[in-house]
């Protein structure tokens, strides 16, 4: 069914940390690497080692350059984007076929590949572009928070987290239970102000995005420092000449 | 948005057929024998070569026949049954027409109210997504069944309801192009809404997540056929509703009536193309584009 469940037993999702990023795209690689071989069909390529290269991802990593009002310093911020795992999901009512579909126990948005017929809809009416049309297999393809990994009992108890959130470096994914405000991912949302991407278009998403924290006003060098002596303003010597001489022109 | 070919191609004809099939349903004109079978042929052909050319764009159309069951969320799904729905109540219609000589009514007033169906449902496919402000606004329906309507009176022979009809549907085309210039300021949804960064100051996409293209930018930033939109926007309402308005206008004759369709189809087809071409999707924000 392509309706929406009203409510979901869990909200399973990502809670993304904008401060710590280093966007180094392992999230991109691992995502693509497990679920290439797992979950659905495989995450094709096209024209691979060509010029005009594309292919299926799950997880992209933006980089935006943000310039605070006055003389601040720009800020390089990455951004990791996949599914939200929106509680609206407009991706899943427009679905014609039933194979996209939200779950009722864990909120997970997934498509049934076997009933998808690739018409495209789902990505139309995603506004985070978190779905792809696989070019190889014509259907659509997106994140599935490595179902085949979190409850995974063959997989060590560490790694049955998504693909993503066990390879980043940095620390900067965190996956968790959302709609439980006792875990460790709400109370990082609660502490860190996080927030929804596109609030606007009321898809309420699940997966929360953490702001960079302010920057430090750079320190004073020396307490002393403004009572020294000034260093000499005035150009002496040849520069002295120099700037004189060229003044005159 | 891509202005993909088959999907163009497919909600102008099939726009077209359903509107004859209104008419026809309707008893605008009523027509038995050979003259009904030559009307619904071109009915049938534009409208069914619509819905086959809108199953090329599937990734999969083997399985077309899924997209039936989710009738109660999709406006897709409503659009496949309304469109069945239609294309048999109006062959039963036809074939009592065309073989007995005479008109089952009900097949053809139900089969008339669900040709309209169709173009709405179709419509709404667009109208509904959010994430394409330009679409998202409650002329678009009206625009696809005026223009439906218009050409489907004109297909009928139907003089003087397609002048004041291609008037109508000119007019709204001409409203939806000054509302929608505005939709995607007027959305709210910007760069810094989609980060999430704009209370730190002006925010810049700075690097791509990716060297090569990928199908987001293929599908939604289509932003080539833009450069002309204004001449093509002339071109459209011209083709679409100037040039058969004054040929209807001179004293009727077969060869000005197909020289009017001739115009209309073309006008609608370039009017349809900037529909998708000129849509901006919100995703094309988190590249810095529109």
């Amino acid at each position: 069914m392509t309706t929406l469940p009203a409510k979901t037993e869990k909200k399973l999702g990502l809670v993304i940390d904008l401060d710590t990023c280093v966007g180094c795209h392992a999230c991109v690689i691992s995502c693509k690497g497990w679920n290439t071989e797992n979950y659905g069909a495989p995450l094709s390529d096209q024209n691979a080692y060509g010029a005009d290269n594309s292919g299926t991802f799950l997880n992209r990593v933006h980089s935006y350059e943000v310039q605070p009002a006055g003389d601040a310093a720009a800020q390089l911020i990455h951004f990791p984007k996949s599914c939200l795992h929106c509680e609206d999901a407009p991706c899943v009512t427009v679905c014609p076929t039933g194979a996209s579909y939200k779950r009722v126990e864990d909120g997970i948005v997934l498509v049934n590949e076997s009933n998808c017929i690739g018409c495209g809809l789902c990505a139309w009416a995603c506004p985070y572009g978190a779905r792809e049309l696989d070019q190889a297999e014509g259907v659509m393809k997106k994140c599935t928070l490595c179902v085949d990994r979190i409850y995974n009992e063959n997989l060590p108890e560490e790694d049955r987290q998504p693909a993503c959130v066990r390879t980043c470096p940095a620390g900067a994914r965190h996956f968790g239970d959302l709609g439980d405000e006792t875990s460790d991912v709400s109370k990082l949302v609660a502490e860190r102000g996080g927030m929804d991407l596109m609030p606007e278009q009321g898809t309420k998403p699940v997966n929360k995005y953490l702001p960079p924290r302010p920057k430090d006003e750079m320190p004073e060098f020396d307490v002393l420092a403004p009572f020294l002596e000034p260093v000499a303003e005035e150009p002496k010597g040849f520069l002295g000449w120099l700037d004189k001489t060229l003044e005159k022109l | 948005m891509h202005p993909a070919p088959s999907v163009i191609f497919f909600t102008t004809f099939s726009g077209l057929g359903f509107g004859l099939l209104f008419f026809l349903g309707l008893g605008f004109p009523v027509v038995t024998g050979w003259t009904a079978f030559a009307f619904f042929v071109i009915a049938y052909l534009m409208a069914v070569g619509g819905l086959m050319a809108s199953t090329f764009h599937l990734g999969r159309p083997e399985r077309a026949i899924k997209a039936f069951t989710q009738w109660r969320s999709s406006w897709l799904s409503r659009e496949a049954w309304c469109a069945v729905g239609a294309l048999v109540l109006m062959g039963l219609y036809g074939l009592g027409l065309v073989f007995f000589g005479t008109r089952w009514t009900a097949f053809g007033i139900l089969g008339a109210l669900l040709s309209m169906a169709t173009v709405f449902t179709t419509s709404m496919i667009y109208t509904q997504l959010k994430t394409i402000p330009r679409w998202n606004m409650k002329f678009t329906p009206l625009k696809f069944m005026s223009l439906s309507l218009a050409g489907g009176a004109l297909l009928a022979g139907q003089t003087d309801a397609a002048l004041v009809l291609l008037v109508i549907a000119g007019l709204v085309q001409l409203y939806t192009w000054v509302e929608g210039d505005k939709a995607l300021g007027a959305s709210g949804t910007n760069m810094a809404t989609a980060t999430g960064l704009g209370n730190i100051g002006q925010v810049r996409a700075f690097e791509p997540p990716h060297t090569g293209t990928n199908y987001l930018l293929k599908e939604f930033v289509h932003v080539i056929g833009r450069k002309h939109s204004q001449k093509l926007r002339i071109i459209a309402l011209g083709l679409m509703t100037v040039v058969p308005v004054l040929l209807l206008a001179l004293p009727f004759s077969h060869l000005i009536g197909v020289l009017a369709i001739l115009s209309h189809i073309a006008g609608v087809l370039t009017a349809r193309w900037l529909f998708f071409a000129e849509a901006e999707h919100v995703v094309g924000l988190y590249y810095g584009k529109r």
